[in-house]
This record gives structure tokens, sequence and C-alpha cells, in this order.
């Protein structure tokens, strides 16, 4: 090619050489000239308009974490560009490959504090994979290959490239034959053969062994190995929160989710097993509690693509880096022959069976949905997921994204996820309240033949609900929100209740009528408020076609248990209010 | 808490070093000295940095994260030689010169200018033989003063070669500099 392109021109030609097809942004001032050349390519680059940058971001993330693509997202420079830190952050914490673009001033003002100038660069740096100014047109494609090779690559992460006006403005024949020059880049796929062995000898000698099945099983596709490996050594599988999908729950392996809000029958197993094989989970706070006291009794391997994870939280017997899909089929390839793994089995049936015991005893779902003190209630919480996991479950072809509090947690415990990999996304390491609504319009654009819900509290809601705008501008008919209406901030209020005395300052919470406000926006809204009319809600949502909004009137002073309180072992879970 | 003396590799882009500081300050740890400088190979640069940390292996996994940095590592208790440089500007009149020539001559210091009341004293040694002798000059009254910080390189073979890591220019294209 000889032909000379604008900036801007090449970053369209660029993004569509790397396979991008949908972008989310709003354009300014400074980015106005890449708005100016996407008018010719708009037929292959499909731009969301979305109302806020930081819908616009989660957007683009929520795309990214239903396809495992990239995803894109646009801002101007200054408040534009600042709009979108959140979702980077977000992005960061849960490993998603997000690139960003920004527009800056134009390079001969830069740093003279111009109209809408900010130090992108500078205020993400510690919140980005990577990131890159660029001044020199001439730059541009080599800076596009290489920003999205390291944003999709080794631990997916989010990569922002600012850009001045004038680099987009000018003209140059692109090079696009660089080769990427990153010597200090080189993700470890393969994981160590020694310790992968070492790791089976562990797992083979162990009574009570467990697997825990982290996020990194869904980024690396490595769902159907993962069961394999579990199945032929008939070890018990834990799902963290991000790590929903990599085995159906109602797989006969699979007992649940760990941690803070996890099953007490999962958080005492931890406890008590003797070996501990994490793949792609990071031992985060909310899955150790306090990381000394954790899995006391357990020689503990661990899997991830980042070296830098290996030993962070928990002390780690067995380190293997590498991408848990090449990891586990290197496990399977040297496991010995089922004839040699008679003994294991016995042990197995005898693990589990305890297992299973613990569960009947505190039987998550059930006993929790079924309470006594629910009994008077008009409208318990866990109503509303029990329909809509029977709903769901029935129908098939859904994605389910949540936001962050409470209803995060009902929505983990209490729907049944069966449904594979990247059908349960959510705001995991940042805890981004609004992340879903926005979120949930990035994999509806993605999944346009599936059911997509949004669940989300009142106050999640009302931090990013001006995206219901763009999903009506979009025509995206298969959105359907269920807003878990409390009336508070209900997991700061659940923790004043349970630890501060009650003292509820700053956590009641009013809002408009939701279902009105949906109509405003032109969507179908439903309102709520008593049990026996949760079903022909959802059923009535399904049924429209175009996006609905149901405002769930929920119970306002519920809490989610079992809970471990923050820094507290896991083996000390309060299950209900009286234990608090 | 430990001093730890970490020397890393790193491409010289702008920014990088910003990164690597961003890194070691979000832990809250001091960075008691910091020194930097290109290294024995083009587009390579090299770092010494001393930080007070009881963590220093997850700084030193976490630092390889960056995408700029080639090498990383924590020399503390390898044999090394260290250096550090530090000018000095001391109050010296006539009457006091005599002797601080001499006590130079003992720490092997060189005297750079001399002013009508002050010198320039230039000095490079082990980080404790420049403390010792910043020590001995202070009581003639120091005006100014500046050190470079710490330098570190582990002696024999094994060490920090920047070469390794860093491939020629690819097929004939050269990869344009970064700004």
């Amino acid at each position: 090619m000889t032909k000379p392109l604008t900036g801007a021109q090449i970053m369209c030609e660029a993004l569509i050489r790397e396979g991008v097809e949908v972008m989310f942004g709003i354009p300014g001032g400074a980015i106005m000239p890449f708005y100016y050349a996407m008018w010719d390519y708009r037929d292959r680059l499909r731009h969301v308009l979305c109302r806020h940058e930081q819908g616009a971001g989660h957007a683009a993330e929520g795309y990214a974490r239903a396809t495992g693509r990239l995803g894109v997202c646009i801002g101007t420079s200054g408040p534009g560009a600042t709009n979108l830190v959140t979702p980077i952050a977000d992005a960061m914490m849960d490993s998603t490959p997000l690139l960003a673009i920004t527009g800056q001033v134009g390079s001969h003002v830069l740093g003279k504090d111009a109209f809408q100038e900010t130090d992108i660069t500078g205020i993400t740096m510690p919140i980005t994979k990577h990131n890159y100014l660029v001044k020199n047109v001439d730059e541009l494609p080599y800076v596009f290959k290489e920003a999205i090779h390291i944003a999709t690559t080794g631990r997916p992460g989010p990569v922002l490239i600012d850009i001045t006006k004038d680099a987009m403005q000018k003209t140059t024949v692109p090079n696009w034959d660089i080769k990427l020059n990153l010597p200090g880049y080189k993700p470890t796929y393969q994981g160590n053969r020694r310790q992968i062995r070492e790791a089976i000898k562990l797992l083979i000698s162990a009574k009570k062994p467990l697997i825990i099945a982290g996020h990194g099983i869904i980024m690396a596709g490595a769902h159907r190995e993962l069961q394999e490996f579990a199945e032929r050594l008939r070890i018990p599988v834990i799902t963290t929160l991000h790590g929903i999908g990599a085995i159906p729950e109602n797989h006969p392996l699979a007992i649940g989710m760990p941690g803070m809000h996890g099953w007490v029958h999962v958080n005492r197993a931890i406890q008590e097993c003797d070996v501990l094989f994490n793949i792609g989970g990071r031992f985060d706070d909310r899955v150790t509690g306090k990381a000394s006291t954790f899995a006391p009794n357990a020689r503990i391997i661990h899997v991830d693509i980042d070296p830098s994870e290996i030993g962070k939280n928990v002390r780690v017997d067995v380190p293997i880096v590498g991408d848990a899909r090449l990891v586990l089929q290197a496990l399977l390839e040297d496991l010995p022959p089922p004839s040699e793994l008679a003994e294991l089995h016995t042990h197995a049936s005898d693990w589990m069976e305890h297992i299973r015991e613990m569960q009947d005893k505190h039987q998550g779902k059930q006993q929790y949905k079924n309470r006594a003190a629910m009994a008077n209630m008009s409208l318990p919480p866990h109503d509303v997921y029990e329909a809509l996991s029977r709903t769901l479950n029935a129908r098939g072809n859904y994605r389910v994204v949540t936001d962050v509090g409470q209803h995060q947690m009902w929505a983990a415990q209490l729907i049944d996820w069966n449904q594979g990999p990247r059908t349960h996304i959510t705001s995991g390491g940042a805890g981004t309240m609004g992340f879903a609504v926005p979120a949930a319009l990035g994999v509806a654009i993605a999944y346009p033949n599936e059911t997509v819900w949004a669940i989300v509290g009142d106050g999640g809601f009302q931090m990013t609900n001006q995206e219901m705008a763009t999903i009506m501008q979009e025509g995206l008919k298969n959105i359907k929100v269920a807003v878990i209406n409390n009336g508070y901030l209900g997991m700061v209020r659940q923790w004043q209740e349970l630890f501060e005395h009650k003292r509820y300052s700053g956590t009641p919470l009013s809002g408009p009528n939701f279902a009105k406000l949906a109509e405003a926006y032109g969507w179908k809204g439903i309102t709520v408020e008593r049990s026996e009319d949760v079903q022909s809600a959802i059923d009535e949502a399904h049924a429209t076609d175009g996006p609905v909004l149901i405002d769930f009137r929920v119970e306002r002073e519920v809490n989610v248990f079992p809970m471990v309180p923050q820094n507290k072992s896991i083996g000390e879970m309060i299950l209900s209010e009286s234990q608090a | 808490m430990k001093k730890h003396t970490i020397v890393a590799l790193l491409q010289d882009r702008p920014g990088v070093l910003s990164r690597v500081i961003g890194l070691i300050r979000r832990r809250g740890y001091n960075i008691e000295s910091l020194a930097v400088g290109h290294s024995e190979t083009p587009g390579v640069s090299r770092l010494t940095i001393v930080v007070e940390s009881e963590h220093v292996e997850q700084v030193v996994k976490q630092l390889y994260r960056l995408i700029e940095v080639l090498k990383v590592s924590d020399v503390t208790d390898d044999p090394t030689v260290e250096r550090e440089m530090t000018m000095i500007k001391l109050h010296a009149p006539p009457a006091a010169r005599h002797e601080i020539i001499s006590m130079c001559s003992v720490f092997g210091a060189r005297i750079v200018d001399v002013g009508s009341n002050t010198m320039i004293i230039e000095m490079t040694g082990t980080p404790g033989k420049v403390e010792n002798f910043i020590e001995v000059v202070r009581p003639y009254g120091i005006k100014e003063m500046m050190r470079t910080g710490r330098i570190a390189m582990v002696r024999g073979a094994r060490g920090h070669n920047a070469g390794e890591y860093v491939e020629p220019a690819t097929n004939g294209v050269a990869v344009p500099a970064l700004n």
C-alpha cells in the first residue's frame, strides 16, 4: 500500500486489521479527526454512541468478557478520558482485554494546560497493562499493533492509546510490516513439565483434594479440560465468582462458590482439604478471608499465567506459570491410567460424601431461600432469583450481567449456573457499581440472538442508567433489566447492621419510579411488589419484543448469608442475623 | 526493614522510569537511592534502586509485569561492586585548605574546583566510604552536596548484560523510537 493516509484513517485501518468490528465511545474536540475518518469505514466499524464515557468503557468490557475478544472504547481528551478511568481500572482488576483510545490536544500545546487537556497516560499508568502517548503519525500502525497484542495476550488487560490531534490529522504512507519488538514481554503459556508432574503426584496422594476454578479457566477456554481432569481424578470443583461457568453447577463434582458469601460446605471443605489446586484464580481476599488462616492443612498448587500472582496472597507449594488450558492439557497427558487410580477414587467418594453431608446440613440454596423469616415478606429477593433461575434455565440461550452489591451475591448464589462459560459477567475485582447496564449493552451487541439480563441494585442502576437511551437508539431488543430495588445501598447497609450498630449513614436511597423512567426511554417498564407477580413479569419481559425493565420492590432489609466478616477466617461464617 | 539493592534493565522509552517508580510508590515503600543511565547496549537503560521493603520478591515480580522491563534482580545478597559518587561544595578558607587537601588524599577524593572561600570535592567509593567522608568534612561546613545514588554490578561472569534481551533491528525495518 503506497497511498498516504491520515493518522485517523490509519487508526481505522489498524483496528479493522486486528479484527475490531464494534467500538463504544463519545466524540469531542480532540478526537474529532478520528470520527471524521470513521465515516468512510462505517460499514466495517460499528460505532455505538454511549451517553457517558464510563458507559462506553463498561460496554466495551461487557463485549470483551462475553466474547473473549478485544473491547474498544473511545473518549476525547480531558473529561472524556478521565471518565474512562473507572472502566479501565475495572478491566485491569478483572483482566479484561480493553483498548481505550483517547484524543489528546495538539502536540504544540501539550503540557501547557490547553483546553480539555489532561495527562491521561500519567493518570492511567498504574491501572493499565500498558499505555502510549502518540505524537507522531508514523508511529500509529506499530503502536496499534503492539497495543492490541499486549491487551489480548498473556494475562489480558486494558491498554490506552492517547493520540494528539495533529498526529491524527497528518498524513503518511503507513508501514504495516513492522515486526513486534517486545523483548520485555514474553508471556509463559506452557507450564513447567517438572512442576506439572509434581502437581499430579500431590493430587494423586491426596485424600481430600479440591480444585478452585477461577477466571483463568474462562479466559483460556479451558472448561472442557477442567471437567475432564476433575472427572478423571474425581476431585470436587469450587468455582469463584469469576469462575462461574467453568463447570455447570449441576455437575456431580461441582460444589459451588467459596469465600465471603460462599457456601458453608465449600469454605469448610477448603479448611479441611489436604491438597488445594487453584487454576486461574488469584486468591483474592474475598475468597481467602484472613489469608494466614486459609486452607491450613493444604499443600497448594497454583496455576496462573501471571507469575506475580503466585505467592502474592497465600503460600504456594507447587507454582505453575502458564495458560490454564495448556497446563490442563499437559496434566491430562501425564495422568496415570485409570487402573492406577482405584485407591484414589475410593478416597474421592468418601471425601465427596463428606462434603455433600455438610452441604445437606447447611445447604445453600434451599435453606436460605425458605427461611422462616421470609414467610411474612411480600417480596423476599430470593423469590426473584428462584423464578429467574427456573425460567432462564428452562428457556436457555441467556447471559446474565450483574452489578455490585447484595443483588450480585444473591445472583451468584441463587441462580443455577448451568449455561457454560461467559454467561455470568460481573465486576469482581474492582467492584464497580454501575457496571451492569452498560456491560449488558456490550453483551447484547455481541450476542443479538440471546437474551441478556442485567440484574442490578437500585443504587448501581442509578449510576449508569442513562445507557438505557443508548440501548434504545441501537435497537437492542434482547436486553432485560431486573432492578432489585430495596431502597438502600444494601451491602453497605448490611455491614452497618451487622458490624456498625445499625448506623445507616448514607445508605437509605430513594429513586424515581423506575418503570416510568423506563417508559420515558421507550422501554417497557413493569413494577413488581408481591411474590405472586414475579413469574408473570419475567414471562412478560421475555414475551416483549424490546428492552424491558422490571422494578422488583423487594423487602428492604434482607441480608446476604452466609457471610464471613472481613479479615476473618473463612471457617468463621455467620449464617443468620442471630449469629452476627 | 531491610534495605534491598535492585538492579533492572529497562527499554529506553519515555515514561519507563515513571512506571517503575509508580509501582514502588504504590506499595508505600521509600526509595533511598536511585541511579539510572545507559547500559552497554543501545536502547537499554540500567537502573539501580535501593528500597526499604519486606516484600521485595513481590516487587521484583510486579516489576516484570511492566512491558518495558527486561530484567530485574535483587542483588542485595550477591557479591557485588557498589559505588556512589558525591560532589561537595565545602567552606574552605585559605587557612583550612591544607588540612582539607590531606583529608581528601586519604579518601582518594579529588578537588575539582577552588574558589576564594570554597572548594568542590568529588569523591567516589562504596556508599559506606562516601558516608564516612561526608562526616569527616562536615565540620568544615558543607554549603552544597549532591549524591548520585548507588550503582551496583554483580562480580564475575553472572550479571545483567542487556544484549541478550534485545534483538538487533529486525527484517531491515527500524522500529520507530516511540516519541
